[in-house]
């Protein structure tokens, strides 16, 4: 069923960088995520985690490097049924209410024909993955009527509903209550038994700890770090329910003054800025 | 049931059969994208339309839908571009539509009578042709927002996510606009521009009263528009009063009555909602072994009024004080 390639890379990133209004926000970022891998993206506020995660998704345009999903260069990538993808904020609510099953019933959009009805194999995929997140009981209930840490839970369980091979979650956790993390850390862990891969963006990483097998630290738009876990990462933040600078204890004392960096230098083919 | 034997009186009823399933199912994606008010900025921009086809002899009808789609195109560019808000340029169209019909009329040498006709509606009026247009029309319009349902939906709940599905986003944010053009135009012979909109809010803001989810609020808003609809008019037909005000005011009744209803759902979901877990006991919340959190009383907390000089520091400002650097801490300060 797990159609993984045996060898090559699931997310690519070759020299990567991304300039919002003329700001470098990535740069020099190259990154291979192996099959079968979870990989924690961590670092403070503002250095660019969610941005990298967000142009390996091809949500934020870069201006320089090339990014590979599955060994298919971005622009041509086009089977979307194999990634799921959380993405950061917990808003699962609109201007009309939607109950909590048929927002997990989007998230197999990417496999589904328009004007044809689901498919039985379908609905049966969206009731799992509303049981993997221990919400079987709420189905039908609207998601505005759930707790921010339930409602985070329906956005993991839309990604789930498509049964990825790739599974990329921008703070999942974040503003989550104890036994939601703990609910979601199992069913992740369900997932990496199926083999699929996971990148995770995470400010701290409490009940995931166990499950992060590489990390990579980012700081000012760079790969600050990019190994095993260390024990200085995760658990720095532990104690702490809200940001925090201290947490970001790779910073030298002496870097402790907010930085200001230079705007990227053009390159042959983009060189007209400036 | 005797006025179903004049012949403008089956028309009428026809008419406004489909119009009210067509303007709630797309108002459903426009209220679910916080865009309530599209509608009525694309029938202000329709007025022009009309103007235009009075002006050049052409059918109104379809001068109509043309402007209408082009602005309906520009509204969703230039609100997805960002860098004007959706609801300025909502107002510049409102401006230049009607301006633009006002003119447009009177360089025609129509009174403003017969732009009334299209801006309040005269279902009574309509003809043979015009029904089955309206039919064709709402008939596209409820297929596509009934069996694209899905996409639509994701598209407008979660922009981001429907990308990473592989969803082409503009397409079907500019498939809402033309779709909400075509309503509107559709919608003129029986309510008339200037109350389009409140036939595509009104019903699903009456339904969203009751309702849990999406597929039951889009099904029950086109239940409602249809129902406040031929009320509507078999009303009118007895009373002598105008279609399109009667519509409008009975599907606002309709709110009206749904909503102490929705008021006590939603105090019912309110009890029923779970506790937020307690803090573990024993770790002092937010004290960590990294912490330097400084002994000292504080008299005041610092901010804007303190007159310590204040230092924006990353994501916090930090307080000089007394020699040293504080930086707020949840109850405390941290030493810098």
């Amino acid at each position: 069923m797990l159609v993984n390639q045996p060898h090559g890379a699931v997310v690519s990133v070759r020299d990567g960088a991304v300039e919002l209004a003329g700001r470098p926000v990535l740069r020099g970022i190259d990154l291979e995520v192996g099959a079968g891998e979870v990989l924690a993206v961590l670092g403070a506020n503002g250095s660019g985690k969610s941005t990298l995660v967000r142009s390996t998704m091809g949500l934020v345009p870069t201006c320089r490097g090339e990014i590979r999903l599955f060994g298919v260069p971005l622009p041509r990538f086009g089977d979307w049924r194999r990634i799921g993808y959380v993405p950061q904020r917990v808003t699962a609510g609109s201007g009309v209410p939607a109950s909590v099953r048929e927002v997990v019933a989007s998230g197999r959009l990417s496999r589904r024909r328009p004007f044809l009805p689901a498919r039985r194999a379908a609905r049966q995929a969206v009731e799992d993955a509303i049981a993997a997140v221990g919400l079987s009981g709420r189905a039908r209930d609207s998601v505005s009527t759930l707790s921010g840490g339930q409602q985070q839970r329906v956005l993991i369980a839309r990604a789930l509903a498509g049964v990825p091979d790739l599974l990329v979650l921008d703070e999942p956790t974040a503003g989550v209550d104890v036994e939601s993390q703990e609910t979601f850390a199992e069913a992740l862990r369900a997932n990496l038994l199926r083999g699929a891969t996971v990148v995770l963006v995470a400010h701290e990483l409490g009940p995931l700890r166990e499950l992060v097998d590489r990390t990579v630290v980012m700081r000012d738009g760079r790969i600050a770090y990019d190994g095993p876990p260390l024990a200085a990462f995760t658990d720095a933040d532990q104690a702490h329910a809200h940001t925090h600078h201290h947490a970001d204890l790779s910073r030298p004392a002496s870097a402790h003054h907010p930085t200001v960096s230079a705007p990227l230098d053009p390159t042959g083919a983009q060189g007209e800025h400036r | 049931m005797s006025l179903l034997t004049y012949d403008f009186v089956v028309r009428a009823l026809a008419g406004a059969l489909f119009t009210g399933l067509a303007a709630p199912a797309v108002g459903t994606y426009l209220v679910q994208r916080r865009l309530a008010l599209m509608g009525d900025g694309v029938g202000h921009i329709a007025v022009t339309g009309v103007a235009l086809g009075l002006l050049t002899g052409t059918s109104p009808t379809l001068t109509a839908v043309a402007v209408a789609i082009v602005g309906a195109v520009v509204i969703e560019l230039v609100r997805a571009d960002g860098r004007t808000s959706g609801d300025v340029a909502l107002a510049l169209l409102f401006y230049g539509g009607i301006a633009g019909g006002v003119l447009l009329t009177g360089l025609a040498g129509q009174s403003a009578a017969t732009l009334n006709t299209y801006l309040f509606g005269s279902i009574t009026t309509i003809s043979g042709a015009d029904v089955w247009v309206t039919i064709g029309l709402a008939v596209v319009v409820v297929t596509l927002a009934v069996g694209l349902a899905p996409q639509l939906f994701a598209v407008a709940q979660d922009q981001e996510f429907a990308r990473v599905a592989g969803l082409d986003v503009r397409v079907y944010n500019l498939l809402v606009s033309v779709m909400a053009a075509v309503t509107v135009t559709v919608a003129m012979r029986t309510v008339g521009l200037l109350l389009v909109s409140a036939l595509m809010v009104v019903p699903v803001a009456t339904a969203q009263q009751v309702t849990r989810a999406f597929r039951t609020t889009l099904a029950a808003a086109m239940a409602i528009g249809m129902a406040a609809s031929l009320g509507g008019v078999a009303v009118s037909a007895y009373v002598d009063a105008a279609p399109g005000a009667t519509i409008v005011l009975l599907a606002l009744a309709g709110f009206a009555a749904a909503y102490p209803l929705g008021a006590w759902t939603r105090r019912r979901q309110r009890l029923a909602r779970p506790f937020t877990e307690p803090q573990p006991e024993g770790v002092p919340v937010g004290l960590g072994h990294e912490h330097t959190a400084v002994p000292e009383e504080h008299a005041h907390e610092h901010g804007r009024e303190c007159g310590h000089p204040a230092v924006p520091h990353g994501d916090h400002v930090d307080y000089v004080h007394d020699g040293h650097r504080h930086a707020p801490h949840g109850s405390h300060y941290d030493e810098h």
